[in-house]
């Protein structure tokens, strides 16, 4: 069990909930997803509790954290998608924090789930399929027939653009899963070498020697998860930012 | 025990795990419902927390701190205008004041020099008025003197005369003959 790399990923029930036959227990993954609601807030309103007008570390950290996420969202869907920006940052401080909590050992990786990052994706598209179609109406449609098409090519270059457009929570969700999923365990698999090299028979002093490569590799990959941590929750951020752009100016 | 894979374990541990044993976690259908009901509420409470608290408050930090910024450096720049005003005042009043020392100094040499000269003037006239008296009197004094000369001549030329010849010469002889050796 000490060396299985997917128990990581294993939900228990802290409190079983059971209503009308779904079971809605609070799980550890409810846990660190409450946690990771609390850590966000309680960073953003502590920090910032002093307003002060030369800001201390830790709000000067909030500043940074609001403006990186509003000039993200301002580069590529501009002014008019400023009105989306408490969704863009609940949803890169989510991510993050989500993710960065993950990174502490027998702590669970609430984005490490598939049904977690495809519901964020569901949530980004849902938005901007709805506010497209409130806001524009029907020429919201014209999001997936570019100008600027020969006749003839416009069936396909339509269909195209439908299925591109149908993948995107699949792809927005699958990346950050995968990413996730997939660095956790390679951790765990490097970690459990330098347990099994150390306890292997036979091995002598070797055991102990060799074991300090995947040691090595694991404090590598260490570092490497943390740039991944930030990485994705950015790369969700900048993705969702360009989908809220199409749901504001379809035609182009 | 240590090689005990998910795989093999049948829910022995924790009977809540029954359902997600088997399968890989992450595709565990079973907990779907309680991690969107979860994610639903957690997100929800966030996105209500920042939107309402957090995210106003650090727009108005940084908007105070905007304006705050503004207004300093708009201040900064009123009082630049007021002191480039103070200087440039102060350049003309300085100008003012060198332009009426010149004109000063000016006057006054030009008034010194006037003077000057109507003294030396004065002056010049003073002494060459006392020269031509003084020219006068040596020439009245030369024909005092001169006169005086003839007379001389005359009485001794008399004496003369007589000593020699004995007898006196009269008196017109005695002019001519001194009149003509005077000259």
């Amino acid at each position: 069990m000490a060396n299985d790399p997917i128990h990581q990923f294993q939900i228990t029930k802290i409190v079983p909930i059971e209503m009308g036959g779904l079971d809605l227990s609070f799980t550890n993954s409810a846990l660190f997803m409450v946690a990771t609601t609390a850590v966000v807030s309680l960073f953003l309103i502590m920090s910032t509790s002093g307003r002060g007008l030369v800001p201390t570390r830790w709000q000067s950290m909030a500043e940074m954290s609001y403006e990186f996420v509003a000039s993200t969202l301002r580069s590529s869907a501009g002014n008019e998608g400023m009105r989306f920006f408490p969704l863009v940052f609940s949803l890169f401080m989510f991510v993050l924090i989500a993710n960065l909590i993950g990174m502490f050992p027998y702590f669970f990786t609430v984005t490490s789930h598939l049904i977690v990052t495809f519901a964020l994706a569901m949530l980004v598209i849902g938005t901007v399929v709805l506010y497209g179609f409130a806001k524009h109406g029907m020429s919201f449609l014209k999001l997936f027939v570019p100008d600027g098409v020969p006749g003839a090519l416009v069936p396909l270059v339509t269909l195209i653009e439908v299925i591109s457009f149908l993948s995107r929570p699949v792809s927005l969700s699958v990346r950050l899963f995968a990413n996730m999923l997939a660095g956790h365990i390679t951790l765990k698999v490097f970690a459990g070498f330098v347990v099994s090299l150390i306890a292997a028979d036979g091995l002598g002093v070797m055991g102990p020697i060799t074991a300090i490569l995947p040691l090595v590799m694991a404090v590598a990959l260490t570092g490497l998860e943390f740039l991944v941590a930030f990485l994705q929750a950015y790369v969700f951020t900048v993705l969702t930012c360009m989908y809220l752009n199409d749901a504001l100016h379809p035609s182009h | 025990m240590a090689t005990t894979s998910a795989e093999t374990h049948t829910g022995t541990e924790v009977p809540a795990d029954a359902h997600s044993t088997g399968t890989f976690p992450p595709f565990d259908g079973g907990t779907f419902a309680s991690q969107i009901l979860w994610l639903a509420i957690t997100f929800g409470l966030l996105y209500w927390i920042m939107s309402k608290v957090a995210l106003p408050r650090i727009s108005g930090i940084l908007e105070d701190r905007r304006d705050r910024i503004a207004g300093d450096l708009a201040e900064a720049n009123r009082l630049k205008q007021e002191s480039d005003a103070a200087i440039a005042a102060y350049e003309q009043a300085l100008a003012e004041a060198r332009g009426n020392a010149h004109k000063i100094a000016h006057d006054t040499r030009a008034k010194l020099k006037s003077d000057v000269e109507a003294r030396r003037t004065a002056a010049e006239a003073g002494l060459a008025d006392k020269l031509s008296d003084a020219e006068k009197h040596i020439a009245e004094l030369k024909t005092t003197a001169l006169a005086n000369v003839g007379e001389i001549a005359t009485d001794t030329t008399t004496a003369l005369v007589e000593t020699l010849i004995g007898k006196a010469p009269t008196k017109a002889e005695l002019t001519k003959a001194v009149d003509s050796a005077m000259k």
